[in-house]
């Protein structure tokens, strides 16, 4: 384009601070060190040897939310459970974001009854569901890929 | 809008903090007078293995109680199960403790099977040997990487889950899925094995012990995982009977108590193993003992995958009032399609009797009460699970250690809350 012609091959690439900031954002989010039940296992196991996270430049999960910028609900939420998730996720500063790993989180699941919150976006804003009993670290890489894309979509008018 | 809404809503659910009084006779008088500190530990922190609180009361940095607080992933299975016939309960149990849902399923299925009188043939009981035995060693190895990072040592989790992704492999080469399989059912297990399992878990077996050498190459001898483990959580062995411990959390006081020997089930008494003990009864003699279940358990997976190989035959029961038929047999007998649509609707009547059956889970003893009514669906289907019972011993495992000590005596006993809580 205009200013890159001009400059030749000098190592210049021109971009905008929008394009700029939603690549870093997706270059390396920091998921909070959270599970709740059989998803958690398989979100280990995304982190760990075969399936390694950190190819996406999330190996650092942070334990505390003030320093997390993605909760993955892992896991079944019971009724007990959910004022914690929520105040989890007031406390996770913004820019947020939050997948909702395996079908208990995003509607209930197998479990219709008095004891299990029927979908995790009844209390938090979800960006990302993924199917799945509990899905496969292939499925949550996916699953974190299409945030990605989502993010970079992004635009400055939205950002608050 | 709604979301706002759902928060306030929240803000009033957010009662069950409490105030210190409720917390009368269940804290130490001095808790009341602020001399020792309560500290709340969980639901979310890393260490707890899942969503458990603890309320810790500290004198200085000296745990002097803890009281466990838990229900965060009371799933309502046991009551989910009163409305499902007896094979469609099957899938909820695998998702209880579900680091071995195999032992769920073996657990539910020999409940079953004990309250209807059903045989499993002799192959199915070797599959089933087989997969309880991965199950345990899948198991073992999420507690080996997990309770080594809570002490510190990063590395172990990833070698344990790379040897993980080969034993949740086999699953999905058996039952289609990795983790929650439904694989062993009332009668027997759900298909055979397909041809390319023989070798796949025998490339395990022979590349699996030089792997347990690595991950005791990392621990045993370390100075500071010594200095963690060692002479902390004792519990002696007549406490550890006392709060009804099983499983390695027992064998760690030096109990010798493992119901594949005492109780023997699925043929596990023709098999040669050793059943490890501990002397201390601390930490690191329950470490010890599940590194030499694995051990054991390989020796237990050779004999059954030799057997596997002589051993023909059904690998469920032919009982078809019970057990489904083939699906080759559906295009030839009216018989058998009667009894598929029969059992895949309406199931079968189980008799109005109370049964009970216990197998060795890897965290111990995982007992299933069923009640029948006569009819398809049980009355009261009651899980005893070892988790529970190991969240109820950590008070006396964790009174007069540090706090740092707390992390490794949760570690150490190996629970799980989707077991504890159902």
């Amino acid at each position: 384009m205009g200013v890159s012609s001009k400059l030749g091959n000098l190592g210049v690439v021109t971009t905008t601070v929008e394009q700029a900031v939603n690549w870093a954002r997706t270059g390396a989010m920091w998921p909070l060190l959270f599970g709740l039940a059989c998803c958690a296992i398989e979100y280990m196991s995304s982190q760990a040897s075969s399936y390694d996270l950190s190819r996406f430049g999330m190996e650092l999960n942070r334990a505390t939310p003030r320093q997390a910028d993605l909760l993955i609900v892992s896991g079944r939420l019971t009724r007990k459970m959910a004022p914690v998730v929520r105040q989890l996720y007031d406390q996770m500063a913004e820019p947020k974001w939050v997948i909702s790993m395996g079908d208990c989180a995003s509607c209930g699941g197998v479990y219709n009854n008095y004891a299990i919150v029927q979908g995790v976006d009844e209390i938090i804003p979800v960006d990302v569901y993924i199917a799945g009993c509990p899905p496969r670290p292939e499925q949550l890489l996916h699953g974190i890929l299409t945030l990605h894309e989502k993010v970079k979509s992004e635009r400055v008018a939205d950002w608050a | 809008m709604a979301v706002a809404a759902q928060a306030r809503s929240i803000e009033e659910q957010r009662k069950w903090e409490g105030s210190l009084d409720e917390l009368r006779g269940l804290v130490s008088e001095r808790a009341m007078t602020g001399e020792t500190m309560l500290l709340n530990m969980g639901p979310h922190h890393p260490s707890t293995h899942g969503v458990l609180r603890l309320l810790l009361e500290l004198d200085g940095e000296e745990i002097v109680t803890c009281l466990p607080d838990i229900g965060f992933l009371h799933t309502g299975i046991e009551k989910s199960l009163e409305d499902k016939s007896y094979e469609k309960a099957l899938p909820l149990t695998d998702r209880m403790d579900y680091l071995s849902p195999m032992s769920n399923n073996m657990a539910y299925s020999c409940a079953v099977e004990k309250l209807l009188d059903l045989d499993v043939p002799e192959r199915g009981q070797i599959i089933r040997v087989i997969c309880l035995e991965l199950a345990r060693c899948a198991s073992h190895l999420v507690w080996l990487g997990t309770h080594a990072i809570d002490m510190g040592a990063m590395s172990v989790l990833l070698y344990a889950f790379r040897e993980r992704e080969r034993v949740l492999g086999m699953f999905e080469m058996l039952s289609g899925q990795r983790m929650m399989s439904s694989y062993i059912r009332p009668g027997g297990v759900w298909r055979d094995v397909p041809a390319e399992f023989l070798p796949t878990i025998k490339q395990f077996l022979k590349d699996f012990p030089a792997k347990v050498d690595d991950y005791e190459a990392l621990l045993t001898q370390n100075p500071i995982w010594k200095d963690r483990a060692q002479g902390v959580g004792v519990v002696e062995p007549d406490v550890a009977l006392a709060h009804g411990m099983t499983g390695p959390a027992l064998r760690g006081s030096g109990v010798n108590w493992d119901l594949r020997k005492a109780q023997p089930y699925s043929g596990y008494e023709t098999y040669d193993f050793n059943v490890p003990l501990g002397e201390h009864g601390d930490v690191y003699d329950r470490y010890l003992i599940r590194i030499q279940e694995f051990r054991e358990s390989m020796k237990i997976l050779n004999q059954a995958v030799a057997r596997l190989e002589t051993v023909k035959g059904p690998y469920r029961s032919e009982n078809r009032k019970y057990v489904p038929p083939l699906r080759s047999e559906l295009g030839q007998s009216m018989e058998a399609v009667i009894h598929h649509f029969k059992l895949w609707t309406y199931g079968y009547d189980a008799p109005d009797d109370e049964i009970y059956s216990a197998i060795e889970s890897p965290r111990g003893e995982i007992g299933c009460y069923i009640h029948g009514t006569g009819a398809n669906k049980p009355r009261r289907v009651h899980f005893k699970t070892p988790s529970f019972i190991h969240i109820s011993a950590l008070p006396v495992m964790s009174s007069g250690y540090l706090l740092a000590d707390m992390v490794a005596i949760i570690g150490s006993v190996d629970i799980v809350l989707g077991d504890c809580d159902r």
